[in-house]
């Protein structure tokens, strides 16, 4: 009788995440534990990238005050529990949960531990003690690209490949849209739908069939923006990227786009850990922050361009353009905002249309 | 004329198509021998990952593709160690696979992410390509697609006209009468298995080098298993799990093009369409083959001891 489960076991438990064993602090100043929990791989050049990059950021910039740990591919179940519970076991008082289903695993860890405080990217809180969500109005920066793009474009038509239609995505969407017809009312954005964050055979192939259908720009709401930048660069269009800043990646066809910067907020929230001075809410940041910006911009990009996009930022930044302000109307001809008036978070974070320009079917009614 | 939305969906099927294929094709061979391997999802991403490793080291990608073809071949051995020398559920060393290619993928691929390598470009034949209609959808591809049309016939071929496909249908069949007539079982399974993984390794490898050229953890999302399936569907014939692959790139295609030019179909209700083919014309396949009785190899999943 030869046993099977001999090496199933073997295998299995060589991949067992091996927790990073911390030494036990012998000087008085304990260092803060903080952990960060990413649902995809922290190397995909996109969303799990630049927490990855903030978090390292983090550690140089305090490397006395702090003790780090990320434990990346976390699904958005209660295994995401599992792994927090795993943290503070380890000594976590600090824990970033970056995705934006990890958040309901958060509110029940959070729940358990009232000594260890949690900062959630993106969502909203209601009514927690030792929870604030965080996240930068990344629309900003989508909305300057999408004039850029609105400038660049030949033919017209620009290819936008999302993962889901939630608000978060819906947001980058419309301010794209949004921003390329402020400077050309001709734009159609085409959305193509690929209903996973991470894809990227589809992702091709929708980069593909957009092209074909006379997209000459294409950009992108997923997990990695790098497998649409590379298409887009190989078959000779531009790109606008989201996430990181692909410049290099696409030498030809970069246009610009977004890319975080969470470092310094990373050091700014361990500081109010350990200052006793955090307090719960939503955190929202805008351009001005500096942890969403507009990416550099490619070599294709005119001067004149880069300076009009320049200008349109700090407009922004200074509150003198409020993106979704009012007169707003969604694509059926509804009016969302009257003139004048100005987007509320819960309207941004709640969005469930799309605007005028926008083509392709969306199922958030 | 043809209509250019239909030629760009088709074109697309065939395109969107081939990676699965490839894992399919060998998944065929390998099932026909009598072992079950659903570790294809975890081949598929070590082929991935070999390939475009090697292909950005040396920059070619005919190396890329030949590194994939070893390193899913190396998994398929053992598969083959795991289910033919030590008779273990065959089940259960495809799952231990798809996780430990899973994890050997993600640890090796780290330092291939966003790497630009030497893909294959499309190249139209002269005359086929010229041929409308038919010559754009099929005859305007990178050289793995025309891999496979070459590969397929060769496998059906190999399967029903040669001593080794019969070989391997008949220890799939029945081991002991194989046995009786002389055919060494192990041999046939070890060869079936490690050639079928290798063959998903290269599906693998068209993925990462040809398809979305560039690695990304994981970036076979389901392909694996979809392969799986078709086999099924195919009822372990090549030519059908060809024609079942194209269909399956055919609804993707089909769906991503759709909302392209703007139809208002819900996408997930689109999403669906794939899968929702498969399981209709699996479905009619099956009821098919109750009648017609030409379902699966009859040791299928079987261990085989040769000495009781």
């Amino acid at each position: 009788m030869k046993n099977i489960f001999l090496p199933i076991v073997a295998a299995i438990s060589l991949f067992v995440i091996m927790p990073p064993v911390s030494q036990a602090a012998t000087d008085n100043k304990v260092p803060l534990k903080v952990g960060f929990i990413t649902v995809g791989p922290k190397t995909d050049w996109g969303y799990n990238y630049a927490h990855e990059q903030g978090r390292i950021y983090m550690q140089s910039h305090m490397p006395k005050q702090i003790e780090t740990e990320i434990v990346e591919n976390v699904p958005e179940s209660a295994e995401a529990e599992r792994v927090m519970e795993k943290m503070i076991a380890r000594g976590a008082r600090l824990i970033f949960s970056t995705s934006y289903g990890h958040y309901e695993p958060a509110l029940r860890v959070a729940a358990r531990h009232p000594d260890v405080v949690f900062e959630q990217c993106g969502r909203v809180e209601k009514d927690t003690k030792n929870l604030a969500t965080y996240f930068a109005k990344q629309y900003q920066p989508m909305y300057v690209s999408g004039m850029v793009s609105g400038k660049m474009t030949k033919t017209n038509n620009i290819g936008f490949i999302a993962a889901h239609p939630v608000p978060q995505v819906l947001q980058n969407v419309n301010a794209f849209t949004l921003g390329a017809r402020s400077v050309n009312d001709k734009v159609k954005v085409h959305v193509v739908w690929t209903n996973s964050w991470s894809d990227p055979p589809k992702e091709a192939e929708a980069a593909k069939g957009l092209i074909d259908t006379g997209c000459d720009i294409l950009t992108m709401h997923l997990d990695s923006p790098i497998t649409v930048v590379q298409t887009a660069e190989k078959n000779g269009i531009y790109s606008v990227g989201y996430h990181t800043d692909l410049n290099k990646f696409a030498p030809k066809g970069w246009l610009t786009g977004e890319a975080w910067d969470w470092g310094p907020l990373y050091v700014k929230i361990a500081n109010t850990v350990i200052n006793h001075s955090f307090k719960p809410g939503n955190y929202r940041y805008a351009m001005n922050d500096g942890y969403t910006k507009l990416s550099s911009f490619g070599k294709v990009v005119p001067k004149s361009v880069q300076q009009e996009a320049l200008a349109l930022e700090k407009k922004i930044e200074k509150g003198e353009y409020v993106v979704f302000q009012g007169p707003l109307k969604d694509r059926n001809g509804k009016q969302l905002l009257a003139a004048g008036q100005k987007p509320t978070l819960d309207f941004i974070e709640s969005m469930n249309w799309v605007v005028p320009g926008v083509e392709g079917s969306l199922t958030a009614k | 004329m043809a209509d250019p939305f239909i030629v760009a969906v088709l074109a697309g099927a065939v395109r969107s198509g081939t990676a699965v294929l490839y894992a399919a094709a060998g998944e065929v061979i390998t099932e026909r021998s009598g072992i079950i391997n659903l570790g294809l999802e975890g081949i598929m991403l070590v082929g991935a990952v070999s390939g475009i490793a090697i292909a950005s080291i040396t920059g070619s990608p005919f190396i890329g593709i030949s590194a994939a073809f070893v390193g899913g071949g190396l998994l398929g051995l053992v598969h083959a160690i795991l289910s033919i020398r030590f008779q273990a559920n065959q089940i259960a060393s495809g799952i231990v696979l798809t996780i430990l290619g899973g994890g050997l993928s993600a640890f090796f691929g780290i330092a291939y992410v966003g790497k630009q390598i030497n893909s294959f470009s499309a190249v139209k034949i002269p005359f086929l390509g010229d041929i409308p209609f038919i010559g754009s959808i099929f005859f305007n591809h990178d050289i793995m697609v025309y891999g496979t049309y070459i590969l397929i016939p060769l496998l059906a071929f190999l399967l029903y006209k040669t001593k080794l496909g019969l070989a391997i249908r008949a220890v799939g069949e029945d081991p002991d009468s194989a046995s009786a007539a002389g055919i060494r079982v192990s041999h046939v399974r070890y060869f079936a298995t490690i050639f079928g993984a290798a063959l998903a390794g290269m599906g693998g490898a068209y993925l990462s080098l040809v398809y979305a050229q560039g690695w990304i953890e994981n970036m076979t999302a389901g392909r694996g298993l979809i392969a799986v399936g078709l086999v099924l569907f195919a009822g372990w014939d090549p030519l059908k799990a060809m024609f079942g692959a194209y269909l399956f790139g055919g609804a993707q295609s089909l769906e991503l093009r759709l909302q392209a030019i703007g139809t208002d179909i819900s996408p997930y209700i689109l999403g669906m369409i794939p899968y929702l083919l498969i399981i209709i014309v699996f479905t009619i396949g099956t009821i098919r083959q109750r009648k017609v009785n030409t379902g699966s190899p009859t040791a299928l999943g079987l261990p085989y001891n040769p000495n009781k």
